[in-house]
């Protein structure tokens, strides 16, 4: 879209040393974009606002907080009765971890079904995932925190994944710990890299949403915009639209912030970290849980360690295992399906998690880690290899006019 | 954290994949209460926080510390200024050094946590057997099940069934993992006398200290709902409002 001619001589005055009005311009009233976006855009701008949630309480949260084994644990409690609103913060932290996740995920499968991963986005895919490992990250050490009994055994787990690697394990356990144990060393970095790491999450946000401006946003007929009818400014079209996504995402928030702050929480949290004492079920955070059900689904440790890894950075390669040049499962029948399976098989992985690896758990456990690897390695590829795309309307515009997807579907033109 | 995933257990079960029983499971039975903390506009009965702390105090304070809450703290369940000093003086706290370095001893003021039955864990093994009685300021947060499962505990002794082994120095419960607790029935008829002159049965005296255990554990709760009401209200207009927007600005592009 055009160059904005500014009016005021303030604004021109700076425009003309330093851009920012032409950039805010840019990415806002002269950003095109496609105008059949659909409510699963909204979850991008959603996990962003989280993301400033999550910070702004954070920072607010570590004025008060003590990362001290002997500490951390009453310091919380204090937050939560002597601190004024400290109970507030930190159910919207808490909750807000959860709230992003879900948020990021839902982003994730809506890129998944319509493609967004494909050429011209690698990179912006690529970005994303870097994000998702960079959250996995930070929430684990976040959770570790309170020092709970959750947040010790948690942190000795998870740190524990590291001794499947032969030789140098033990080292790299040792190194990670900060001694020979979980211990004060280890909070006292997890807590570090626990405030650290959402900044970078920022900044590599930013790039991602450079990408994102550089290739533009894919759409859910996933065919490239031919022109200025079928685009429409950012703003105010999506800033409103956006906006309005984040009321209705609010009210489910802060619905569980008030009224049921430890939905998503465990009671054992609520004990004081014991390292003599094992829970009978050490569980992770909701968001966690498919990868901890591969994780225990495969009998020999390393292995399991290597396919929990492998299992997020397949995402990485996706973008090659699925070579089909139509985008959008509403034009990819077989792919569509695929996907749906892939739905219910992560939350069968989820439920898994959830539950004591043993007897038909573990049945169903290793069926889906087993169908979860088939989907990306062999299903993906052979679909593209094999199916049949439906024909992809002309552009974003025409079925918009007709009257939606169904019109499109119904008058398939001539364009595969 | 199980209930969100109740779907994907639906499409489990869809897949026909079944699930086995707990080997482990043994039957607890877990006695479901009227809370009036419970819901949107749920609340503490103040009569009911009142008389737990009787109880608290006359019978599980024995064992029990309350390390999270201080005196003061008090005044939020009700008790004047006057009371919640008497409560803090009945007890003789350490303080020092003084200016001659020594450690003494003084009467407790409003702004001390609750003072503990025994000096450290180890004291508190030594005295019950082995068994270290927990911390209750987070017990009903902390448990699975919390208020009602606290209920349970506190109701659920009963004579161990024939042919069930016990060991020696433990009590048989209905509630607790594996049956075996190793504290003894606290509550009894009447160990406790009400001042507002209440009945002090076991399920009224069990029922009245987890009201104040549910409040020791989340004395944020009144304030969180009143405060929940009133912000999803405003969401709900704000929502309205920014809904009706979006549909004027996109008037045209339909």
């Amino acid at each position: 879209m055009s160059q904005p001619a500014w009016n005021s001589p303030v604004v021109k005055w700076i425009d003309e040393r330093l851009p920012i009005f032409t950039l805010l311009h840019h990415s806002t009233s002269g950003y095109p974009t496609p105008k059949n976006l659909n409510y699963w855009w909204n979850f991008g701008s959603l996990a962003g606002f989280m993301l400033v949630v999550l910070i702004a309480t954070g920072i607010v949260l570590a004025m008060q907080y003590q990362p001290n084994a002997a500490l951390a644990f009453d310091s919380v409690e204090r937050i939560m009765r002597d601190v004024n609103y400290g109970w507030l913060l930190r159910y919207l932290h808490m909750n807000g971890g959860s709230m992003f996740f879900l948020a990021v995920y839902i982003h994730i499968f809506r890129g998944l079904y319509y493609g967004s991963y494909k050429r011209p986005r690698e990179l912006l895919w690529w970005l994303g995932v870097v994000i998702l490992l960079l959250m996995m990250a930070t929430a684990f050490m976040g959770y570790v925190l309170p020092w709970g009994q959750m947040s010790f055994w948690a942190a000795t787990v998870i740190t524990n994944l590291f001794s499947a690697f032969p030789g140098v394990g033990r080292f790299i356990v040792h190194w990670l710990w900060g001694g020979f144990a979980v211990d004060n060393a280890t909070l006292n970095r997890f807590y570090a890299l626990h405030y650290l790491l959402p900044f970078v999450i920022l900044g590599v946000v930013v790039l991602h949403l450079w990408a994102l401006h550089t290739t533009k946003s894919n759409n859910p007929l996933g065919i490239d915009a031919k022109g200025q009818q079928d685009t429409i400014p950012f703003h105010p079209y999506y800033t409103v639209k956006d906006n309005f996504g984040i009321g209705v995402f609010l009210i489910v928030y802060l619905g569980f912030v008030f009224f049921a702050p430890n939905f998503f929480g465990e009671p054992d949290n609520y004990i004081p970290a014991n390292p003599l004492q094992t829970p009978p079920h050490i569980v992770p955070e909701w968001y966690f849980l498919p990868f901890y059900a591969i994780l225990r689904s495969i009998p020999d440790k390393l292995t399991g360690v290597l396919a929990t890894f492998l299992s997020i950075l397949v995402l990485f390669v996706l973008p090659w295992l699925d070579f089909s040049r139509v985008r959008s499962a509403t034009f990819r029948p077989l792919y569509k399906k695929a996907f749906w399976l892939l739905v219910v098989d992560v939350g069968v992985l989820g439920y898994v998690g959830a539950n004591p690896p043993e007897g038909g758990f573990l049945v169903m456990g290793r069926i889906a880690t087993a169908y979860y690897f088939l989907h990306w390695f062999i299903l993906v590829p052979l679909i593209a290899l094999f199916e049949r795309p439906r024909p992809l309307p002309v552009s974003i515009s025409q079925p918009v006019l007709g009257g939606g997807l169904a019109a499109a579907a119904a008058n398939p033109m001539e364009k595969a | 954290m199980r209930k969100p995933l109740a779907a994907a257990a639906v499409a489990a079960l869809a897949l026909g994949i079944g699930l086995p029983a707990h080997a482990a499971d043994e039957q607890l039975q877990i006695e479901r209460q009227q809370w009036s903390f419970y819901g949107v506009f749920g609340a503490f009965d103040r009569a009911a926080e009142q008389r737990g702390f009787e109880v608290y105090k006359d019978v599980c304070a024995n064992c029990h510390s309350l390390n999270q809450l201080a005196y003061r703290n008090l005044e939020e369940i009700g008790l004047s200024a006057n009371e919640v000093n008497a409560v803090a003086a009945s007890v003789q706290v350490e303080d020092g050094p003084n200016d001659q370095g020594a450690m003494f001893e003084r009467q407790g003021k409003p702004s001390d946590r609750f003072k503990a039955p025994f000096a450290n864990d180890q004291a508190a093994r030594a005295a019950n057997n082995g068994a270290l009685p927990p911390d209750l300021s987070l017990i009903v947060k902390a448990r699975e099940g919390g208020p009602d499962y606290v209920y349970s505990i506190l109701t659920g002794f009963k004579d161990a069934p024939a042919g069930f082994k016990m060991t020696e120095g433990m009590s048989y419960n209905t509630a607790f993992p594996g049956h075996q607790i190793g504290m003894p029935p606290p509550l009894s008829e009447g160990v406790v006398t009400y001042a507002d002159g209440t009945k002090a049965t076991v399920p009224q005296m069990a029922h009245d200290v987890v009201t104040f255990l549910s409040w020791a554990a989340n004395p944020e709760l009144e304030t969180r709902h009143r405060v929940g009401v009133k912000t999803i209200i405003f969401l709900v207009i704000l929502t309205g409002l920014l809904y009706a927007i979006k549909r004027k600005v996109w008037a045209g592009v339909h």
